[in-house]
């Protein structure tokens, strides 16, 4: 067995309700996917993920770090944060089901797909969570495999 | 002109170039280095946008345009004027003078370019309700907006419109009825765009829509606007034919009214498209059904080779698309639906990906090399300065990493090892061998 190389390793803390800055560390992993040259419909895929789970910190956890790691045949992405967690997570993949305060969609925010939206885009999800305590979301998108 | 592997009608005019470094920072694809004081554009990441030429406060940056005495080489010379131009002119002078005017100027005749973007309106509207894409359709119209999707936003290629722009549309027509009226051959009909941009000079020159563009030649509307005033007093009207809605297209918004139907996202400025495009690839836009996106502020009317203010230019522009709002239209709908379903207007070659970011064509060396540049970064001191000759110390980073440059271009890292090396300097000064102290010694007693 041929033991892997080293991931390249992209880290952004995220602060909760700050949302002139969301986006950001979507924003700059899907810029250097576009540097690795990953293919035009993973960089998509990753851009994706990336910034729901980023957006998700900002609108319901206290604070948290977003984390790329990228291999060369797959990027994940995992985003840690601290934060009211979620109790039921069999629930919270439902389509539409928010809790989201009304003040957040009122911005556009919180329509309940950001979680459906990462099912959809990664090939794995994986999403542990403690009341009170918070979440981590490990997502896989593997290169070509979109 | 020259064409190599990529034409761009952005160039450097390499004699006022002082090495400033103003321009490197405003660059879309980071595409400017200044090296040997004197800026140079990476080709194949240049798209032709104009923001450089915007920016650079000694005009050293310039657009290649063709020159009028080009217009000698053909029979039949045909002006297509950008719906821009008309902007260029204070309320006395009439549309129908200005294209009077123009003709004066040595051609055959005018074909507006506001006609063929009816017939594009006709035909975006078409494809839009066709339904047939993922996401909301985007305008294939400004060139250095193309350019940006090959370089930054390949992936959503798959949205663009198939349809040529007005101006290629306006060619392929004006050469069509040229050409019917049986005197002519092909090559001897000229048809010269009249440009508010290098993006469309490059469009012409290189196209990538489809392989050959119909348009021969592309004139610089500031030079075209000296001509014309010159003409304004003696030449003869010609009947301005297009609509208001064809007409509206030379300014940020316009395609939109146009369309008028569905939700349509108008955004200009390149800057604030990327950020648009952002979203658009994050799927947040689902309920947008078009997007107008323009890379300069304002539209064509805000184009690096207009004469007016585009601010100007755009209330100019307004009053007449509104004066000539209800006219009857060159074309009947069943003209339109006829040539739409024949093909005319479309590209005949797909738009592909221009794969010009990455570090390395291999991803587990791009790998190795973006590791190599964070580590690099880490050493930089993050002010962004651009006295390196890269837009930022992230830019220089990767930069080093491609073996294109080196850490002491860095003048804070040079600086640091000159002290480090003039430390050791003087302490190796201070020390010296036995024998040479006794030499000291004795150079040092007195005569």
């Amino acid at each position: 067995m041929t033991t892997e190389a080293e991931p390249l390793v992209l880290e952004f803390a995220v602060q909760g309700m700050d949302f002139t800055a969301a986006g950001e560390a979507a924003s700059s992993i899907r810029k250097t996917c576009m540097k690795l040259g990953l293919p035009a419909r993973d960089v998509r895929r990753v851009a994706i993920v990336a910034y729901e789970a980023e957006l998700n910190v900002v609108i319901h956890a206290w604070k948290g770090t977003v984390r790329a790691l990228v291999f060369g045949d797959r990027v994940e992405l995992v985003v840690e944060d601290s934060g009211p967690g979620i109790p039921d997570i069999a629930q919270a993949m439902v389509e539409g089901f928010s809790t989201a305060p009304d003040h957040v969609r009122e911005m556009g925010f919180g329509a309940g797909m950001g979680l459906i939206n990462i099912q959809r885009h990664a090939d794995d999800l994986v999403i542990e969570s403690v009341v009170n305590v918070g979440t981590v979301l490990r997502a896989t998108v593997r290169l070509g495999a979109g | 002109m020259r064409v190599g592997r990529y034409f761009h009608s952005v160039t450097l005019d390499a004699e006022k170039c002082k090495g400033c470094t103003n321009c490197i920072k405003h660059c879309p694809t980071e595409a400017i280095r200044v090296r040997d004081g004197k800026a140079v554009i990476k080709e194949e990441r240049c798209v032709d946008c104009g923001e450089c030429i915007r920016i650079c406060p000694n005009h050293a940056k310039v657009a290649v345009t063709d020159e009028l005495a080009e217009l000698s080489r053909f029979r039949h010379t045909i002006a297509l004027p950008a719906p821009a131009l008309l902007g260029q002119f204070g309320p006395d002078t009439l549309p129908d003078q200005m294209l009077g005017a123009l003709v004066g100027m040595g051609f055959d005749e005018a074909f507006e370019v506001a006609l063929a973007a009816e017939a594009v309106t006709y035909a975006f509207r078409r494809i839009i309700e066709s339904g047939e894409a993922p996401g909301p359709r985007i305008s294939p119209a400004c060139p250095a907006v193309l350019r940006l999707m090959q370089v930054r936003f390949p992936s959503l290629l798959d949205l663009l419109i198939p349809i040529e722009a007005p101006m290629e549309v306006a060619a392929r027509m004006a050469k069509k009825q040229a050409l019917a009226r049986g005197s002519l051959n092909p090559e001897e009909v000229g048809a010269f765009f009249i440009t508010p941009c290098p993006a469309k000079v490059t469009a012409v020159k290189q196209p990538v829509g489809t392989h050959a563009s119909c348009v021969d030649r592309a004139i610089s509307m500031a030079v075209a606007y000296g001509e014309i005033r010159k003409n304004l007093s003696t030449a003869s009207p010609v009947p301005l034919r297009a609509t208001g809605p064809g007409l509206g297209w030379g300014r940020a918004g316009g395609e939109a009214m146009a369309l008028a139907r569905g939700t349509v996202l108008s955004v200009d400025g390149i800057h604030s498209v990327i950020k648009v495009f952002e979203e658009v690839e994050r799927g947040r836009l689902q309920e947008i059904d078009f997007i107008e996106a323009q890379a300069c502020v304002g539209g064509c009317i805000g184009g690096p080779l207009v004469v007016q203010n585009p601010f100007v230019a755009r209330v100019r522009l307004r009053n007449i698309a509104g004066q000539h709002w209800a006219k009857t239209s060159l074309f009947t709908p069943a003209e339109l639906e006829a040539e739409f379903a024949s093909g005319a207007w479309h590209m005949t070659r797909v738009v592909g990906p221009r794969p010009v970011m990455q570090l390395d064509d291999d991803v587990q060396r791009a790998i190795g090399k973006l590791k190599l540049a964070e580590e690099i970064l880490d050493r930089l001191p993050g002010l962004d300065c651009g006295s390196c000759g890269a837009p930022s110390c992230r830019a220089l980073a990767e930069d080093i990493a491609r073996e294109d440059a080196d850490e002491t271009d860095c003048i804070f890292i040079l600086r640091e090892r000159v002290q480090v090396l003039a430390e050791g300097v003087v302490d190796l000064a201070s020390k010296l061998p036995p024998a040479i102290r006794a030499e000291k010694k004795k150079d040092g007693e007195p005569a």
